[in-house]
């Protein structure tokens, strides 16, 4: 069993998360948005091997964070609250 | 030199020591050009180069593999084919697989032990039952064989199940595929190897793409761990690591790597000798010819590419195993691995021409590329000798995520990936 750092809670079991998608997909705005774009916000995805930056929930406490780990080795090297900056980074 | 599999052979070879058997297929040097080549040499990139050289002709190819043959997905599954699907375009490209498969063996002269013991797909509510009959009529709709199975039907074929009425899952009946089963994995891989390399195709291991050649908007060739190799066709066929090549060539896709786990008991004589798949318990099981028994499960819940898995997957696994087969508690695990998957969202694969053209695409099987192996071939082999689609491969183009007609599998049939 694997540990996340819920940043309201601290260390949790991995079962207790939920991924939410990668860090930084911002839903487009507007209504001229081209189907290729909500294509891309929709469906496409980085999907990296490696240090990647994702945004999980903790389902028990309802928090929603950026984790930044390695997809490889499942290392985690930080977990923040989330905002909107944080996001969009 | 015995080049030819057969009883004949084996007695000859027997009476001569042994001493004429050839190396099953070539290992040799890259050339510098090639008329196609094709990344990964598992099933779908084996097939792919099979079928390019038997039916179109073509056999100045390369299958480029990083590590060895048949050692990602090809050699981690849990070896099931079936084609219980929904929609007829999947029927269609399961159903072409399947068909391929029942002649596999005598098509490449090299057993793959297919073995179509038939798969129960379980019920375990009156709901689940009247689903499982609208599986069956869209199944029998679109040409493939399906029956509903009563509980009787399911005890005559799996009788260590556990039927207990107070059972957490009780078994109300299921859907019946008599002609899914088992091939043995490594078999496929092999003997699609072996033929392809008979019609000239360079198998070429431990050569590792690291970028594309691109030249003039189009892809020209590939910079490899054994140099450059220059062509105007490419077919990849990466599956886990097809968003890692994309990245190279400068697009992305409607793809997340997880990680799918499996594991084997140890031997045992003869229990089941059908597959099964619990829908409410999320496992499938058969029993290999060698007596392991054979588990699969859900996709791990953290995108990755460690072909690992983690330990809370697996106890699902195996408490849903117990629930379903109590007596399999006696049992010890003898192996545990796992293969990383490329997972769509909406379970259907990609077949087509990627957005950097030249560069073609066979990925997004989830947890079910083994199975489709022959079609997955044929349909790569026909884009990349025609550059065109044809009407199975089609409906499986990328374009689906912008037009919006998804073949949305999970929700169709029921399929977790």
């Amino acid at each position: 069993m694997q540990l996340f750092h819920c940043p309201f809670c601290g260390q949790r079991d991995e079962t207790e998360f939920h991924f939410g998608g990668e860090a930084g997909n911002i839903r487009p705005d507007g209504a001229d948005v081209t189907s290729e774009r909500w294509a891309s916000y929709l469906y496409l995805r980085d999907n990296p091997k490696g240090a990647v930056r994702e945004v999980w929930v903790h389902m028990t406490c309802g928090e929603f964070f950026v984790m930044a780990r390695d997809s490889v080795s499942h290392h985690v090297a930080s977990t923040t609250s989330l905002d909107c900056a944080e996001h969009a980074q | 030199m015995t080049r030819r599999y057969s009883a004949l052979s084996l007695i000859k070879e027997g009476l001569a020591g042994q001493k004429g058997w050839q190396p099953a297929w070539r290992s040799p040097e890259p050339k510098k050009n090639y008329d196609a080549v094709i990344i990964g040499g598992g099933g779908h990139g084996l097939a792919t180069a099979y079928y390019l050289a038997r039916t179109h002709g073509i056999s100045n190819i390369a299958v480029l593999e990083k590590g060895w043959i048949g050692g990602g997905n090809t050699g981690r599954n849990t070896t099931v084919v079936r084609s219980n699907y929904y929609y007829p375009e999947s029927v269609a490209i399961y159903g072409l697989a399947h068909r391929l498969y029942e002649g596999l063996s005598k098509e490449l002269n090299y057993n793959v032990m297919l073995s179509q013991r038939g798969m129960v797909f379980l019920c375990h509510s009156i709901g689940e039952m009247e689903i499982g009959a609208r599986t069956v009529n869209a199944m029998q709709i679109n040409g493939v064989d399906a029956e509903m199975f009563s509980v009787d039907d399911v005890r005559r074929v799996a009788p260590a199940l556990n039927f207990a009425p107070d059972a957490r899952y009780p078994v109300f009946g299921g859907v019946w595929q008599g002609r899914a089963g088992t091939a043995r994995h490594d078999a496929v891989a092999w003997g699609y190897a072996r033929a392809a390399s008979a019609l000239g195709v360079d198998i070429i291991q431990n050569c590792e793409v690291s970028d594309f050649i691109i030249e003039g908007g189009r892809c020209r060739g590939v910079q490899t761990s054994r140099g450059t190799i220059r062509t105007d066709r490419i077919g990849m066929a990466v599956a886990g690591h097809s968003s890692v090549l994309a990245a190279k060539a400068g697009f992305r896709l409607p793809i997340n790597s997880y990680a799918l786990q499996a594991c084997v008991s140890e031997p045992v004589k003869p229990i089941l000798d059908t597959v099964v798949l619990s829908p409410g318990t999320g496992v499938y099981v058969s029993q290999s010819d060698k007596g392991e028994i054979v588990i699969g499960g859900a996709l791990d819940r953290t995108p990755s590419y460690g072909q690992r898995g983690n330990l809370p997957t697996l106890e699902n696994v195996i408490s849903g195993l117990l629930e379903m087969f109590p007596a399999f508690g006696q049992l010890k695990l003898m192996r545990q691995w796992a293969g990383i998957v490329d997972v769509v969202p909406d379970s259907s694969p990609i077949i087509g021409e990627s957005p950097l053209p030249g560069l073609f695409l066979n990925c997004g099987w989830g947890t079910g590329g083994f199975k489709a192996i022959p079609a997955g071939g044929t349909l790569l082999a026909n884009l990349l000798a025609t550059g065109k689609h044809n009407d199975i491969s089609r409906p499986f183009d990328l374009d689906r995520f912008v037009t919006g007609r998804l073949l949305d599998e999970a929700a169709g049939s029921g399929i977790a990936h």
